[in-house]
């Protein structure tokens, strides 16, 4: 176990930068979780970590120990690779002891922590079979559990659910969660997938074009996003982001006819400035009889039983998603007034950053 | 289409022969006549005897005469069978030959004894294997010598190649490195450069090194091909890199990724190589030639060869040679054989 | 391929594997600390070394020796003890009256080898992509027993060239079935080896009968690869065989025709064994070829004259470097 400090790296292949200046600190037994889009930059930081890429510029220590320049098996560190890696020509149990023996174990030093780990990952039936004779969540698990037997200082992540079918995927990340809960390690965890990002993680840190969008705990990300990117990527089904103008003290005009909308913002902002507004599908209601809100004809209904989807259409905005909790008498055509709630609203200037709040 | 009218054309499309099918066969009759007949001649001709070997015309099987111990002789007497004069057949022992009559005796009563022209006598012959074709010359000429030379070189030869041409493979489809491009070239520039247009300076290396008459002057040049190279590499390159990764993250040092990851992964190639580095140097001649002046440090094809070159050649011996050279590269290829052609057919290498 | 360990272990490969094994582990050690040393990125020099080593000391070493040599006259082996001759093994090995006439030649044993082998290879490439062809195209037709028929084909490829050559000298010699086979059919017997053309004959037959599978294999790979439903489009058309082979299967074919025609005339340059062995060179020097005559201008006669071989070779070389580029160019055609 160990904490980590990355401190202003950058990676660049010839003359692409990927990396521009990545600033964290990982604290021992936090559980962190780098999500973005494919390529930005997510993993090439896990790999640079890792020691299997040279960083350019910029330090990187453990537990105050600059190892920037060591070569990854020297690190300490293991890894979770998303093909899973695993040694072809070896048996589990092999794939597991090898890096022990590396480390010049003990045989049976070796054998008591394959099994413990065999015994944790349910694997203690499966150690003389090789990977070919697996199945897709077996192999996951061998993988796992050859990173468990090093003990290492941190473990590393890279993606390592998105092979396996999405069933497997919830029962794993499950297994996953309650695994860190019991060893207690430092994690990294490399994702696309921001819903494992949100379950998995103690805190995210949000990529994009090899940049840090934004560092928080899950909640911090979903209640309040730094700026429009991470606005956009955390949460699901996606905020609702419509362009807009402040129209007067607490108030913006929405789409081409202009309906205002209430804000709760106090903005540095004089009116006739583009902003965009945001709010999350689940925070909208639709208006009761006579209340004010923003109209919109219904495009869509999806009827899930238990929640309902909305999707509709104004002049001038993006489609508007609302979650509605139950079942909806509402349907295609119909045109109805939703009400977007001052505590819910996110409103981001015109170069993306979130605004301050009342 | 119905099913009914599919089967019947595809039974008439069967059933008829074009000529080129009659013709086909009829090629492919010929080519196991002319490129199996003549080994199984020398495999049938190694197997009789001296006298055998000097019939005009040949027989077709390995037949030597039958020969019987007769009491009052002390050695054993050669059969015939002789048409007596009133026109009977008996079967008769020559005792010796005078002129152009036998004198011969019933082996079963040797009191009875007989004069008979010689050309009223046919030898008795049986089907015989003369197999001390193939233990005298192990025995009394210097071939169990040659032999084992013969394996030496092939083992170690075939080890070497293995071990430095897969060293070679997985820097060059590992690493990154500065130089690594003119590396490969120097590896395909070697491909061009056959043993025969360097036989003089290699010798002069070879005697340099004091290695003249040994076995090792004929393993170290060959074994480094950039064939070999060349093979491994293209495998290497197909394994994927997260596996040299993982096992970096797990402290594996570089020499044993290569050790223990790399090169039981690349085994299928290997397998390949060596099944060719083993019938190169098995089969290999010039060089050997060349090198070799010894008759201690003789390989097998160098032996054979300097024994057919003596003033009387001793085809019996040679034959039986010829075929225990042959043998293993015959037992490679019965139970290899799909997959040497295979591995030329990918590599277009010999 | 892969056993595990404990199976490994009870075999009797396992068991010569068994001090193999330790001794890598043995390697291991100063590997290690080499890496520790110059990092894991720059073992990778550390992996060619062995290799490299090899290739410059019988191949780049040998190339430049082999210059020196050719320019470098007496029967000194070691190149310091030679007197340098310029040229002059040069000039004597193309002192010739007409370079189309050996006897005009000084060094007429040299040419009558250029000649021999260009006959030699001549013959031999014509006849060579002619029969494998044929082969290839019997092979690749739906036949019954095809691996077992291509195997026929095959095998004499593995054979050595000793063992090839002492196959057909048995067969050819005076008393030997052929000319058994002639006599039942009222024939004189014939000296094959006596005769210079049927001398050289045997030399074309015989290392086509020993090579032939290997260019069937390469042209039979390159049949296969020609999708099936083209020919199924030219029977649609009503294409007659013949024309489908002339339309189809040859311009497809073309590239692959082109290694091997080119394979086959760098290898014909080079021929030697087999024929050394089948006819020693002779009737005279009726099949001598060049590699005999730098084999046995430098290490079989009285005086071994190293200088002259090491001309022959540097010529020969520059033929082969030809050669080899056109069949660069030609693979790359076929790439593209």
């Amino acid at each position: 176990m160990a904490q980590l400090t990355l401190s202003g790296i950058t990676k660049s292949f010839g003359t692409t930068t990927v990396i521009h200046g990545v600033d964290l600190k990982v604290e021992d037994g936090e559980f962190v979780v780098f999500v973005g889009p494919s390529g930005c930059g997510k993993s090439t930081l896990l790999r640079i970590i890792a020691g299997l890429e040279e960083v350019t510029s910029g330090m990187i220590a453990i537990d105050g120990e600059d190892v920037s320049r060591l070569p990854a098996s020297e690190r300490g560190l293991a890894m979770v690779f998303q093909s899973y890696a695993l040694y072809p020509h070896m048996s589990v149990y092999k794939n597991m002891a090898f890096a022990l023996e590396n480390m010049g174990l003990k045989t049976p030093d070796i054998d008591q922590r394959v099994r413990r780990a065999a015994t944790m990952l349910r694997l203690t039936d499966y150690l003389d079979r090789k990977p070919k004779a697996l199945s897709g969540g077996q192999r996951q698990r061998v993988a796992i559990g050859r990173a468990i037997v090093r003990d290492p200082k941190i473990f590393l992540f890279d993606e390592p659910l998105s092979n396996l079918d999405a069933e497997l995927r919830v029962a794993t990340r499950k297994e996953l969660a309650g695994l860190h809960a019991e060893l207690g390690g430092t994690m990294i965890y490399v994702t696309h997938d921001q819903v494992e990002a949100m379950t998995l993680a103690d805190r995210i840190v949000v990529l994009q074009g090899g940049r840090i969008e934004q560092i928080g705990t899950p909640l911090d990300l979903y209640n309040a996003p730094d700026n429009l990117f991470v606005a956009g990527f955390i949460g699901s089904p996606r905020m609702n982001l419509l362009p807009a103008r402040i129209s007067g003290p607490g108030t913006v005009a929405v789409g081409e006819d202009g309906q205002v909308v209430e804000t709760g913002i106090v903005a540095p902002l004089k009116p006739g400035a583009t902003v965009t507004l945001g709010i999350r599908p689940e925070h909208i209601a639709l208006a009761k009889n006579g209340e004010a809100g923003l109209t919109m004809t219904i495009d869509l209904v999806e009827r899930l039983g238990g929640e309902s989807y909305l999707y509709g259409s104004a002049p001038g905005l993006p489609q508007i998603t609302v979650r509605l909790d139950g079942q909806t008498s509402h349907g295609r055509g119909d045109s109805v007034t939703i009400r977007l709630p001052i505590a819910h609203q996110h409103v981001f200037n015109e170069a993306g950053k979130a605004m301050g709040r009342q | 289409m119905s099913r009914a009218s599919q089967l019947m054309l595809a039974r008439r499309k069967a059933g008829r022969w074009h000529w080129t099918d009659i013709a086909a066969y009829t090629y492919l009759a010929f080519g196991v006549v002319l490129m199996f007949g003549p080994v199984a001649w020398l495999v049938l001709s190694s197997f009789k005897t001296q006298a055998g070997l000097l019939e005009f015309p040949p027989s077709l099987l390995p037949m030597s005469q039958q020969e019987v111990m007769v009491p009052g002789n002390p050695q054993p007497l050669p059969l015939f069978e002789v048409t007596m004069e009133d026109g009977s057949k008996r079967v008769l022992a020559q005792v010796r030959r005078i002129g152009i009559q036998a004198q011969m005796v019933d082996p079963k009563d040797p009191t009875q004894q007989f004069r008979v022209p010689i050309d009223k006598r046919v030898p008795v012959r049986q089907f015989k294997l003369a197999t001390e074709n193939y233990t005298e010359p192990l025995e009394r000429f210097a071939f169990t010598r040659f032999l084992s030379n013969s394996v030496f070189v092939t083992v170690v030869a075939t080890l070497i190649t293995l071990l430095i041409n897969s060293m070679a493979a997985y820097a060059l489809s590992i690493y990154e490195f500065r130089g690594k491009n003119t590396a490969m070239l120097m590896v395909i520039g070697t491909l061009m450069i056959p043993i025969t247009i360097i036989l003089v300076p290699v010798y002069l290396v070879i005697t340099h090194l004091g290695l003249v008459n040994s076995l090792w002057a004929v393993i170290l040049p060959g074994a480094a091909t950039p064939t070999g190279v060349f093979l491994l590499r293209q495998y290497m390159l197909t394994l994927p890199r997260d596996l040299i990764e993982a096992a970096r993250m797990d402290k594996a040092s570089e020499w044993q990724i290569y050790w223990r990851i790399v090169m039981p992964l690349a085994m299928p190639a290997l397998a390949v190589l060596a099944i060719f580095s083993i019938m190169w140097r098995w089969n290999e001649f010039l060089w050997p030639l060349a090198v070799l002046t010894k008759t201690e440090s003789y390989t097998l094809q160098i032996g054979l060869n300097a024994f057919q070159g003596e003033l009387q050649t001793q085809w019996h011996y040679l034959l039986a040679m010829t075929v225990v050279t042959l043998l293993p590269v015959a037992l490679v290829f019965v139970f290899l054989q799909r997959f040497i052609t295979t591995g030329i057919a990918n590599t277009g290498m010999k | 391929m892969a056993t595990s360990p404990s199976t490994e272990r009870r075999t009797a490969a396992g068991l010569l594997w068994t001090p193999f094994a330790a001794l890598i582990k043995l390697i291991d050690l100063p590997m290690r600390a080499v890496q520790r040393l110059i990092g894991e990125r720059r073992m990778a020099y550390v992996f060619l070394l062995p290799n490299l080593l090899f290739f410059s000391l019988f191949v780049f070493v040998p190339l430049i020796v082999n210059v020196v040599f050719s320019v470098t006259g007496g029967a000194a082996l070691f190149p310091s003890e030679r007197p340098f001759v310029g040229t002059g093994q040069y000039a004597y090995l193309f002192d010739c009256g007409s370079f189309l006439d050996p006897n005009s030649c000084r060094e007429d044993h040299f040419w009558r080898g250029v000649a021999n082998t260009a006959r030699f290879t001549l013959f031999q490439v014509v006849a060579m992509v002619l029969f494998s062809l044929v082969t290839a195209v019997v092979l690749n037709m739906r036949i019954k027993a095809r691996g077992f028929f291509r195997a026929v084909y095959f095998f004499p490829v593995l054979l050595s060239p000793v063992v090839v050559a002492l196959t057909w000298k048995w067969i050819l010699q005076r008393d030997g079935l052929l000319n058994a086979g002639i006599t039942a059919l009222g024939g004189e017997r014939i000296l094959f080896f006596v005769d210079p053309s049927w001398a050289m004959f045997w030399a074309v037959f015989v290392s086509i009968w020993a090579h032939m599978g290997f260019y069937t294999l390469i042209l039979l790979a390159g049949l296969q690869a020609i999708p099936a439903d083209l020919y199924e489009a030219a029977e649609m058309d009503a294409t007659p065989r013949w024309r489908a082979f002339w339309c189809i299967t040859l311009p497809l074919l073309w590239p692959n025709m082109v290694v091997v025609i080119v394979l086959a005339l760098i290898k014909g340059v080079q021929t030697f064994d087999e024929v050394f062995v089948l006819t020693g060179g002779g009737p005279g020097t009726a099949t001598l070829m060049v590699v005999q005559y730098i084999y046995e201008t430098a290490f079989s006669n009285q005086v071994q004259n190293f200088g002259l071989a090491a001309a022959a070779s540097v010529v020969l070389g520059v033929v082969l470097f030809t050669l080899t580029l056109a069949q660069l160019a030609a693979s790359r055609r076929k790439d593209a």
